[in-house]
């Protein structure tokens, strides 16, 4: 009897406890059941970690981009565990510090379409009519254009360095933030609430931005976790075709390309970069399939 | 009644909604008074286009497919309807506030009860967000909840509580006009009276007129000055309470009444009004509701009613009174 009482009381206060952000909290509670999308955190976590870390004890000119003749073409060891490269470089060292490109480019160029596509899609959805279709179909003319195409021509145009790449990989995927958003919004702009808002008096652009875009920010942030895993694919990709980070900077893309012509006797030096990618890119998707999930409504009890 | 005390007049409001499968004649030309302190009720059968000429009044009939298709209306001597956006911003909120039908859905559930109220009073008044959400606390005393539970979200809130928040925030700027769609369908009846009371109390501290929606009779009875009955986007009766309750005219409202409940004649049969609303895409040439009425001659078929002054307060659209004889079954009590 005294018992139960203790736990209904417990139970009691910590639900109090999360009350306030009982959204936040039963996503977060969702997302912990999903195995893999732990997994896909941890490793995340890990590779930002690295990343900031490497920023303090490894030094780029000396360890970085520093040609080490002697030390060329090492196969894995001890010392280098995961070799060296055609100037004896060490892979390993490269590949930690050669993270904050693959993470920064895939951030920033996320950011850039979420921020551009994300508004586009907010007034496309909360307008409609001619305002929707004018939004809409030019986001059509630019999704039947490859993602990678266009990023070359952007890069071409504009010349390859870090900034350029940044904006022309997030350019390419405006459109597919410009229909998440515009659907998400569609779903929300019809609710009472939002008629309630306008009844008293809001304006359209606080209706749209403070009233309707908090209540969509499920699809949208499912949408901006699996865009960084495929732009950091497309930037990897521009910068494999001499188009995105220019050498001798370690991003891995470039390096895979390093690596291309010693493929047939040290295909350690383009496993290694590969395997990065592949992992990374794999942590973000599993971290987006399980935010999904876990903001489905369905699954909710 | 002095005319100083109009509030807002309409005349002749005609709305349209133009979809693909035709134009639905949601209001044929209404004519409608709003003075202070007074409160009308609203009231007709699903479809009569009770919440569309709400919605009119606010400018917020959704276009498409909707349009404003004739009339004014006139509130503190200028017509709203020439207004611009911008203006209709100040005036929805300041001037004319609405009461949603449901309260669960009412609320935004990503703000806190007191940050929405203190929304509405910052987007009319010049003052700090920390006033805002002072005010809004003692907004929420006055419709009845703790102030320290502004800082509570909807879903933390019960329905009567969520509809009391609903009309502290419509009351936040003491609106001159509050229009209340059907304001308690959505909740159980003791709350039901409580928030009723409440509102009615609302109305005489801040001299606000009322348009209370329904289609509750009893809801009218408890509430309301005056009564105007809808049907197929006209008003078809109107009056005083006891003008269209004691002394029905029209074959509608008598068929509304008949199909209440009777408590001191519990064996009488209910006698529902037979069929349906005629289609408001293909609306019949005389009378709208002559297909259902048991009074209904030739002319109600073929030509439109005109409206009819019985008194200085009373009025009915039925063309069966140009027999000075007619009188329908329902007694003067
Ligand atoms: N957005 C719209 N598009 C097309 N037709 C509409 C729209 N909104 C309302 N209507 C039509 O206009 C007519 C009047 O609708 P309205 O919502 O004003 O009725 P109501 O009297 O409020 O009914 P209820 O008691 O069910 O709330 C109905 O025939 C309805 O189908
Ligand atoms: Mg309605």
């Amino acid at each position: 009897m005294d018992k139960t009482n203790v736990v209904t009381k417990s139970s009691v206060a910590a639900s109090r406890k999360y009350k306030k952000n009982s959204q936040l909290y039963e996503i977060w509670r969702n997302f912990r059941k999903n195995k893999g999308a732990v997994l896909g955190l941890t490793v995340l976590s890990i590779i930002i970690i690295t990343s900031i870390i490497a920023n303090f004890v490894i030094d780029y000119e000396t360890q970085i981009i520093r040609q080490v003749v002697p030390e060329r073409l090492q196969r894995p060891s001890w010392k280098h565990p995961f070799g060296t490269d055609q100037y004896g470089r060490d892979i390993l060292l490269r590949i930690l510090y050669g993270s904050r490109y693959s993470l920064s480019v895939g951030i920033v160029a996320v950011m850039v379409s979420l921020a551009i596509g994300g508004v586009m899609g907010v007034i496309a959805g909360y307008m409609g009519g001619i305002i929707e279709n004018i939004i809409m179909r030019s986001c059509d003319v630019f999704a039947s254009i490859p993602a990678l195409l266009l990023a070359i021509c952007i890069t071409t145009a504009f010349g390859a360095n870090t900034l350029i790449l940044m904006i022309s990989v997030g350019v390419a995927s405006v459109p597919a933030f410009a229909r998440v958003a515009r659907a998400a919004v569609m779903t929300v702009r019809d609710n009472e609430y939002i008629e309630a808002a306008r009844a008293a008096g809001a304006t359209r652009m606080r209706i749209m931005f403070t009233h309707i875009l908090p209540n969509c920010m499920a699809p949208i942030m499912v949408q901006t976790t699996m865009r960084v895993g495929s732009a950091i694919i497309t930037a990897s990709s521009l910068s494999f075709l001499g188009l995105g980070v220019p050498p001798p900077a370690p991003e891995w893309g470039s390096m895979l390309s390093e690596g291309r012509s010693f493929i047939r006797d040290y295909s350690y030096m383009t496993m290694f970069p590969g395997l990065a990618i592949v992992i990374t890119v794999l942590a973000i998707n599993l971290i987006g399939d399980g935010l999904r999930d876990a903001m489905d409504p369905k699954l909710k009890r | 009644m002095k005319d100083n005390d109009l509030i807002i007049n309409i005349e002749n409001l005609i709305v349209h909604y133009e979809t693909e499968e035709g134009t639905v004649r949601a209001v044929n030309g209404i004519d409608l008074k709003m003075k202070k302190k007074r409160s009308i009720g609203l009231v007709g059968e699903t479809g009569a286009g009770k919440t569309t000429t709400a919605l009119a009044m606010l400018r917020l009939i959704p276009d498409p497919p909707g349009v404003i298709k004739n009339g004014v209306i006139v509130l503190n001597g200028e017509n709203i309807l020439d207004k611009s956006v911008k203006e209709m911003e100040n005036i929805r909120g300041k001037d004319i506030s609405m009461i949603f039908q449901d309260p669960m859905t009412a609320l935004n559930p990503v703000f806190t009860v007191g940050e929405q109220i203190a929304e509405s009073i910052m987007l009319h008044e010049d003052v700090s967000k920390k006033e805002a959400y002072e005010r809004a606390k003692e907004l929420l005393e006055m419709v009845g909840i703790s102030g320290n539970r502004a800082n509570e979200y909807p879903h933390q809130f019960s329905g009567g509580m969520r509809q009391r928040a609903i009309i502290a925030i419509a009351l936040a700027c003491q609106p001159k006009v509050l229009i209340a769609d059907e304001p308690t369908t959505a909740l159980d009846v003791t709350i039901q009276a409580q928030v009723l009371e409440l509102i009615n109390d609302l109305m005489e501290k801040h001299e606000t007129a009322l348009l209370m929606i329904t289609h509750d009779l009893g809801v009218v009875a408890e509430v309301c000055d005056e009564v105007a009955v809808m049907y197929a986007g006209r008003i078809v009766e109107k009056g005083s309470l006891e003008d269209v309750f004691n002394r029905t005219k029209h074959p509608y409202t008598e068929g509304l009444f008949n199909s209440l409940p009777n408590i001191k004649d519990r064996k009488a049969k209910l006698k529902p009004i037979p069929g349906l609303m005629p289609d408001p895409t293909n609306l019949p040439i005389g009378c709208a509701f002559s297909p259902r009425c048991p009074y209904a001659n030739d002319i109600c078929r073929e030509q439109k009613p005109v409206p009819r002054w019985i008194s200085s307060t009373h009025m009915v659209e039925c063309s069966a009174y140009d027999d000075p004889s007619f009188h329908i079954a329902r007694r003067e009590k």
